[in-house]
């Protein structure tokens, strides 16, 4: 376990979120910079925090515009702080955010930084479409011409389908697999029913309806300003169906195998945009500026698998590293919080993390733990909360250190599958 | 010390203007000797070949003539030989053999610009400060030192006429566009530019011809097309200023003159017309309202030495609706502070976010700002439904609902939520500060900001200590006014403030000539005819008849049966008119514009509208309730000096400027004058019509409100 030097534990102070809203909806007309500027401006009002400290501005982006390709700039340009802060923008796919606040952590442990910004963004109601790589070529060349007659040439080598618009898919580069197939080939090959898996869903959304109507959730969300009039207030995320029932979910029908398949657009995430800061700072300056610290980043760690093996199975070996590091068991947490890609990835993580066969399968020397679900995703997940892929990281942070001090929790864990086969485990401790 | 220096670059001789122990530049007598000897030097130096001229001022190059030297002059004959002298001193530099590049970079203005344009080329910054103007006639004058002439030979007539009929100044790009200036830079490489022009001219070369188009060619370049040119800009000017204003008009004859009998005409036209202008009373009137504002721009309203104001970076505001998103967005444009507003509702708070966003958007669209200082401004706006945030604001400024239980739980509420430091302004036109401030557990810490709508556009804010306001409060409240463009006057507590207290008098009476039949558009015309932007009932429809209304009560409960509301008011509220706001008001409006007057008005209250009226008995009512109220309020200490008075009156409700404010207009009328006046109307038309104590007192000792010998 890594332990920092005395006053220079990194600890949360506070979150603020957007409202989380399925792709093409009421955030659509929102710019990533928009989204990620609110929700930090926000921040910055709700804790008094005077500009003129924050040291530096990470952010997270998974599919970025081309036109805004550092987004923690536009944030770090907001006029409530000194234009002399720096940003950069990162991508660790699905763990981003989490990503964001652990680099922040370990520059305030190294002493690099006292105050940092960090958290992640993502409008998928706004994702570069490409031209081909044909047109890109004539376009490239076009603009190096030196006359008209050469320039028409290139554009008569142009064909119809050249013209065709590509958009980004989520699949793996390295395999060409969707992650829906991914999901649906975990939930094959570790036996999860649909019946499991619409009943995780359904938990997903009652528990997040719950923690909306008692404010808890409302508690980290500034509201949006939407419509040309401004006049739309959007407080609440609207991908949560409070009213969903197990035989609505039952017939949805399989998305990925048509025929043999159980993932549905119930049982997984939807495409959702948003974006999610969280505040954090060094202890010693923390205390001096008289803040309270919800949590402290007690360890973190990231591992990855092999992208034709079980792709969404990163955690598995993520979590038992991140436990190792932060010198607890899995005994000790008080809280567990599980990113929802899609219910039979959780219920696959689940599964490895609890079962000896799978232990050994890992090469992992023991059992990692047994999830207890009174104690894990008590807020609901991203099935009902929605996945603004980097922003999912720093809304976990939010929600898990805010649970902590509610229940009076000394450990709690976040577990994140990312893209790439890759796993992110966080490991945060009450701050006294 | 001398005010310009030389220093040779090559065969260029670079002349500095940097008048000592002043902050900008301006012409006097002194400089202009000191010029001309420069210039005699420059003409026998060898070695210098061309000249450029500059300014040592950071920020600013010549910002005018020295108005001081003006207003010295006693008679016509001396103000001609003050234009004249100018004139000289112009055209030593216009016919200097070497060639003068003069490299102009912040405001230049008046005298400024036409040394400018006597010079042989001119190059300029693209930077927002560098502006180029003649704005002679707002001091009621015509440009007398040439630049009458000069401007429309360099221009042409109407971008001539543009700049110089409404005194306007246009920026660097617009200057390139119009042909005023040869060369437009950036900053940084303004005196390297202007070297290398002047080299360049040494040499014998060329200036860049102007572009005009077909249509210029047309309007400016032949004498039918400019025949044209005069005869609209007289109609516009005419329709404009009513006739009150002469300079313009004399500025379209000079420009006539010199444009189609020659420059030396013009240039005799030009001095004779500015030496007549500078002594009429329009152009006293006008000069005396700008060393009013100058002085005020140095007040803060507490004795020197007293109070220390707050920087403000953060303000908060309480009440979304038009008034606090007006100042929110005001706010954010001018002074580039955080504005955060705040209001129950959310739906609310979202509509001023949206209505304090399109303030700047209108900016943006015009060019006035670039995207990125437009989506920088944007993120300055922020709304919430709590207090956060409100903290770390140095001055809460209250918008909500005119009504003093809902204000004094507002400040209630902020002093439970704000350090005891922060500043709580209430915007309020009718209700008393020491009533909201009345409980308060720091009361040195709260006073009056009177905000008039719409923000953005109304010019003047009252700011209204109570005898508790501490003077670092009252300093705070007044620069930051200034900062956010405002001209402010302090004002006591008193019922009505200042400008409401001597507009609802006249208000009012408007509503009794309406009760005796008198058409709506005929009160109107008289108002507008004696200088008034709009006619009390234009403004009453404007105002709002809810809001006249309560002023209204609140003034007669305050003042008495002399302020008895005219019962015009009630009966237009008793039939859902609100004026503008619901398009129903003493005017028909269509589609957010006013159309005709609403005759069913008269069927409401009941009398025929009269065919015959003596519209000087209507002038007289409308302006002696005004000028009455004006001195009783002055008699009860409600404004400080006639000078804030008089620019609160200017300001604050548009009272003819070239009148100089109610004060300067009994000044002028006489105390015993205006009080005979008073009884007669006392006796035709009521008590209300009694002098003012001090008028009374006035007129038996022979007082004046301002020196006779025309100080300020």
């Amino acid at each position: 376990m890594l332990t920092p030097p005395p006053g220079r534990r990194a600890v949360v102070i506070a979150g603020v979120r957007t409202p989380f809203a399925k792709a093409g909806t009421v955030l659509r007309d929102a710019s990533a910079a928009d989204l990620a500027r609110h929700c930090t401006r926000e921040l910055l009002y709700r804790t008094e925090l005077p500009g003129s400290e924050v040291d530096e501005v990470i952010y997270g982006q998974v599919v970025p515009s081309p036109l805004l390709p550092n987004v923690a700039r536009e944030v770090s340009l907001l006029p409530q702080l000194p234009r002399t802060v720096p940003a950069y923008t990162l991508n660790r796919a699905c763990a981003s955010g989490a990503q964001a606040i652990c680099n922040a952590a370990d520059q305030i442990m190294a002493g690099h930084a006292d105050v940092i910004l960090a958290g992640g963004v993502e409008t998928l109601s706004d994702v570069p479409i490409l031209h081909t790589r044909k047109f890109s070529q004539v376009l490239v060349s076009a603009s190096k011409a030196k006359s008209l007659s050469e320039r028409l040439g290139l554009f008569a080598q142009v064909r119809p389908r050249d013209l065709v618009p590509v958009s980004p898919a989520i699949a793996e580069p390295s395999t060409g697999e969707s992650m829906g197939q991914s999901a649906e080939k975990m939930a094959k090959e570790n036996h999860i029913s649909r019946l499991a898996q619409d009943e995780y869903a359904l938990m997903s959304h009652q528990r997040a309806a719950a923690a909306t109507a008692d404010g808890r959730l409302l508690a980290e969300i500034t509201p949006w300003f939407g419509g040309r009039g401004m006049d739309q207030v959007i407080q609440t995320d609207n991908t949560i169906r409070a009213d969903t029932t197990l035989d609505a979910l039952g017939k949805l029908r399989p998305v990925f195998d048509r025929k043999y398949g159980t993932v549905t657009a119930g049982n997984a995430s939807p495409l959702t945009d948003g974006a999610a800061t969280t505040l954090l700072m060094s202890e010693e300056r923390a205390r001096a500026m008289g803040y309270r610290p919800l949590t402290a980043i007690r360890s973190y760690a990231v591992a990855a698998v092999d992208p034709g093996w079980q792709l969404l199975m990163g955690p598995a070996y993520a979590v038992p590293l991140a436990l190792r590091r932060a010198g607890i068991g899995w005994g000790h947490l008080g809280l567990v919080e599980i990113h929802e890609a899609f219910a039979s990835q959780v219920l696959s993580n689940v599964q490895a993390w609890g079962s000896a066969d799978w232990s050994a399968r890992l090469g992992l020397p023991s059992v990692t733990g047994e999830v207890d679900w009174d104690r894990t995703n008590v807020l609901g997940g991203s099935i009902a909360l929605g996945h603004p892929f980097a922003a999912t990281g720093a809304r976990l942070v939010t929600t898990l250190s805010n649970e902590m001090v509610r229940r009076d929790v000394q450990f709690g864990l976040i577990s994140i599958c990312a893209q790439g086969g890759m796993g992110f485990a966080v490991v945060l401790e009450r701050v006294a | 010390m001398s005010a310009f220096t030389l220093e040779r670059r090559g065969g260029v001789t670079l002349v500095t203007f940097d008048l000592p122990n002043e902050s900008v530049n301006t012409i006097s007598k002194a400089v202009g000797w000191e010029l001309e000897e420069v210039l005699t030097r420059l003409a026998s130096d060898e070695p210098t070949k061309a000249i450029v001229l500059r300014s040592g001022k950071p920020d600013s190059f010549i910002a005018g003539a020295d108005i001081d030297e003006f207003v010295q002059l006693r008679t016509v004959e001396e103000a001609v030989r003050l234009s004249r002298d100018g004139q000289l001193l112009m055209q030593r530099a216009a016919d200097s053999t070497k060639p003068i590049v003069v490299a102009i970079h912040g405001a230049c203005l008046g005298g400024g610009l036409e040394l400018a344009l006597a010079c042989h080329y001119r190059v300029a910054t693209d930077h927002p400060k560098t502006q180029l103007g003649l704005p002679e006639t707002q001091l009621g004058l015509i440009p007398g030192a040439g630049g009458s002439n000069r401007l429309p030979r360099l221009v042409g007539v109407r971008a001539a006429f543009d700049i110089i009929l409404a005194g306007k100044s246009v920026r660097g790009r617009k200057a390139l566009q119009i042909g005023l200036i040869d060369e437009l830079v950036p900053e940084a490489i303004l005196l390297e530019t202007a070297i290398a022009a002047a080299e360049r001219l040494a040499r014998g070369g060329s200036r860049s011809k102007r572009r005009g188009g077909l249509s210029g060619a047309l309007l400016d370049g032949t004498p039918l097309g400019r025949m044209v040119v005069y005869s609209k800009a007289r109609e516009q000017v005419t329709k404009k200023t009513g006739g009150n204003y002469p300079a313009p008009l004399r500025a379209i004859d000079v420009v006539r003159t010199s444009m189609e009998d020659g420059m030396t005409k013009g240039i005799e036209a030009e001095a004779q017309a500015f030496g007549e202008l500078a002594m009429t009373d329009v152009s006293r009137r006008l000069v005396e309202i700008f060393f009013a504002t100058t002085a005020l721009k140095k007040d803060d309203g507490v004795p020197e030495g007293m109070g220390r104001a707050v920087p403000v970076r953060r303000i908060g505001i309480i009440g979304s609706g038009f008034m606090g998103a007006g100042i929110a967005g005001t706010a954010v444009m001018t002074a580039q502070v955080e504005a955060r507003m705040k209001d129950a509702d959310l739906v609310r708070v979202g509509k001023g976010l949206k209505a304090a966003t399109d303030l700047l958007g209108v900016r943006l669209k015009r060019k006035q700002i670039t995207r990125y200082e437009y989506e920088r401004q944007r993120a300055l706006l922020s709304g919430t439904g709590d207090f956060s945030g409100f903290a770390g604001a140095q001055v809460v400024i209250e918008a909500v609902f005119e009504d003093l239980a809902v204000k004094r739980q507002v400040v209630a509420e902020l002093e439970a939520h704000l350090p005891a430091t922060t500043i709580i302004a209430t915007n309020t036109s009718t209700i008393p500060i020491h009533d909201i401030a009345m409980g308060a557990r720091n009361p040195e810490r709260i006073l009056g900001m009177h905000f008039f709508s719409p923000v953005e556009k109304m010019p003047l804010l009252e700011v209204i200590p109570t005898s508790s306001t501490s003077a670092d409060a009252i300093v705070t409240a007044v620069q930051f006014g200034r900062r956010i463009g405002k001209t402010v006057i302090v004002v006591a507590d008193s019922p009505g403030f200042w400008v409401n207290r001597i507009l609802l008098p006249y208000l009012n009476e408007a509503g009794f000539l309406l009760e005796e039949g008198v058409p709506i558009e005929m009160i109107d015309s008289v108002m507008t005819a004696w200088g008034f932007p709009v006619g009390p009932v234009t403004l009453l429809d404007e105002v709002g008849l809810d809001v006249g209304e309560k002023a209204g009560k609140g003034m007669h409960a305050a003042f008495g049966d002399r302020l008895t509301p005219s019962r015009v008011i009630s009966v237009m509220r008793a039939d859902d008119r609100l004026g503008r706001k619901n398009s129903r008001g003493f005017y028909f409006y269509k589609d957010g514009h006013k159309t005709g007057a609403d005759g069913s008005v008269f069927q409401l209250l009941g009398v025929r509208p009269q065919g015959e009226v003596d519209r000087q008995l209507v002038e007289e009512r409308l302006v002696y309730a005004m000028l009455n109220e004006a001195a009783m309020a002055m008699g009860e200490g409600v404004v400080r000096t006639p000078r804030d008075a008089d620019v609160g009156a200017i300001f604050g409700i548009g009272y003819p400027p070239f009148r100089g404010g109610p004060l300067r207009t009994l000044d002028a009328i006489g105390a015993g004058e205006a009080v005979a006046k008073l009884e007669r109307l006392e006796a035709s038309h009521g008590p209300r019509f009694h002098p003012a104590p001090v008028l009374e007192e006035m007129a038996r000792t022979g007082g004046r409100w301002y020196p006779a010998d025309g100080g300020r």
